[in-house]
């Protein structure tokens, strides 16, 4: 077992067990993962949705960066990339490259 | 003004306190409750469906040893079908291969697997059973094999906490992406050995540092959940994260409580589930209420800038020290109590005695 590396050329999925769902309880997105409740903050929401195992990390910024023109495109990969990082060692997001 | 009440997020399903082990710091209470009080498999679904209707997340099927109840898979469906996250909490020395698959099948999410020690003799002797590390050993597999995930707890105290590096090697050799360093918690049958438990400072700051360093070692690889016990801390643990607050528990018989100890507090009338309904427990019980939010606190709790981060810490815990669970926990250094947490430290100095094992009385 590796670490997995985060870079925009990555292909990413929700690993296997990770539930991310919206919770009409609470009226907001959900994530679970094994003993683990997240709650993850709009814009993580809007990323999170753009994790489908086809779409590449760099693809991801892209699409964002062309809603939010507003912020530079340096700055959307920087924090796209280091929450997907943060959740791939939480062990909540697999590699979907390979496939 | 009385407490804003939220959903709670999380069901500890403990369905039975059947358990091949025997470990002397089970957190069951003194009293075990017998197979015939247990709730039936209908109740259990019926606990299910309210707790999925009332807003809970995540059940945790929990024991005693769950996999003691033939009807586990049943409940495992049932937990799904009504969109609860499941995890199974268990000794891994009932069923193997098949029930496993069975139950990744019914939609289980993760497992949580006990282990006592990681060197196999001192793995039986803790859980009072022969050839239990070895069935724990297969079990791991066959989570794996059935591609679920799998959590490694490791319950930690003086007699086994000098083996964490072998432990860590170990939950990476069973294929584990989450380790669970657990310190023993002083309640019931870990409160009668806790001269038998509780680590030297010594001990514990050698054990915090590897785990540090480990930590470091294996980011993405293998997390490390690790709480330094609460007698050796400054404040007391955030209980349950309140009580009332996100967490309920039904024992085997459906009682629920608000933490898996709290029916060693004295005056409060737990409710069954066989009586009412889980929304009726959760927002209206005076079980429930007593302890909720801050307007029952005493000094030092009250006018405490922590007092929404602590919460008191664990009412248990003050009765149990302190013979009055409306006190602070005396864990924590400003409270007057807090005397007794030091005299068990300095215990803790000395050679321990033997293990109480836990038993029906």
């Amino acid at each position: 077992m590796e670490r997995l590396e985060v870079s925009a050329a990555s292909v990413l999925r929700l690993a296997p067990h990770i539930v991310f769902r919206f919770d009409d309880t609470r009226q907001r997105w959900i994530m679970m993962a094994p003993e683990r409740l997240m709650l993850p903050d709009e814009q993580a929401v809007e990323i999170l949705q753009l994790v489908d195992g086809k779409t590449g990390v760099g693809a991801i910024i892209d699409a964002l960066a062309t809603r939010y023109t507003q912020a530079p495109r340096e700055l959307i990969a920087t924090d796209v990339t280091a929450m997907l990082q943060d959740l791939a060692d939480k062990g909540c997001l697999a590699d979907a490259s390979a496939h | 003004m009385p407490p804003r009440i939220d959903p709670p997020l999380a069901l500890l399903a403990e369905l039975t306190h059947r358990c091949p082990l025997s470990c002397p710091y089970c957190s069951n209470p003194v009293e075990l409750e017998r197979a015939a009080s247990e709730l039936s498999e209908a109740e259990w679904r019926r606990v299910l469906a309210e707790a999925a209707s009332l807003g809970v997340l995540q059940v945790h099927f929990s024991g005693g040893e769950p996999m003691a109840r033939r009807d586990l898979l049943a409940l495992i469906a049932t937990a799904s079908d009504r969109g609860l996250y499941s995890n199974l909490i268990t000794s891994g020395t009932l069923g193997g291969a098949r029930e496993i698959a069975a139950f990744a099948a019914a939609g289980l999410k993760h497992v949580q697997l006990s282990f006592q020690d990681f060197a196999p003799a001192n793995n039986d002797r803790i859980a009072g059973l022969a050839g239990a590390h070895t069935r724990k050993t297969n079990f791991a597999a066959a989570v794996r094999a059935a591609g679920l995930p799998l959590t490694v707890n490791m319950v930690v105290h003086r007699q086994n906490l000098g083996g964490v590096p072998e432990m860590i090697d170990m939950a990476l050799a069973l294929g584990a992406r989450r380790l669970e360093i657990a310190h023993v918690q002083y309640y019931a049958w870990a409160l009668a050995n806790r001269t038998a438990l509780l680590p030297s400072r010594q001990q514990l700051d050698d054990a915090t540092r590897i785990v540090e360093t480990a930590r470091a070692r294996l980011k993405g690889v293998l997390a490390i959940d690790y709480v330094v016990p609460d007698y050796h801390g400054v404040r007391p643990k955030s209980c349950m994260n309140g009580w009332g607050r996100q967490f309920l528990n039904v024992t085997p018989s459906g009682k629920a409580v608000p933490c898996h100890a709290a029916e060693s507090l004295p005056g409060l009338d737990f409710p069954s589930v066989r009586d009412g309904t889980l929304a009726d427990i959760w927002y209206r019980s005076e079980a429930f209420n007593r302890y909720r939010g801050t307007d029952w606190m005493a000094e030092p709790c009250r006018s405490c800038d922590r007092r929404e981060i602590d919460w008191g810490g664990c009412r248990c815990q003050a009765f149990l020290l302190a013979g009055d669970a409306s006190r602070a926990d005396p864990v924590c250094a400003l409270s007057p109590d807090h005397g007794v947490v030091e005299a068990a430290l300095h215990q803790a100095e000395s050679a321990p005695p033997e293990f109480v094992y836990r038993h029906f009385s």
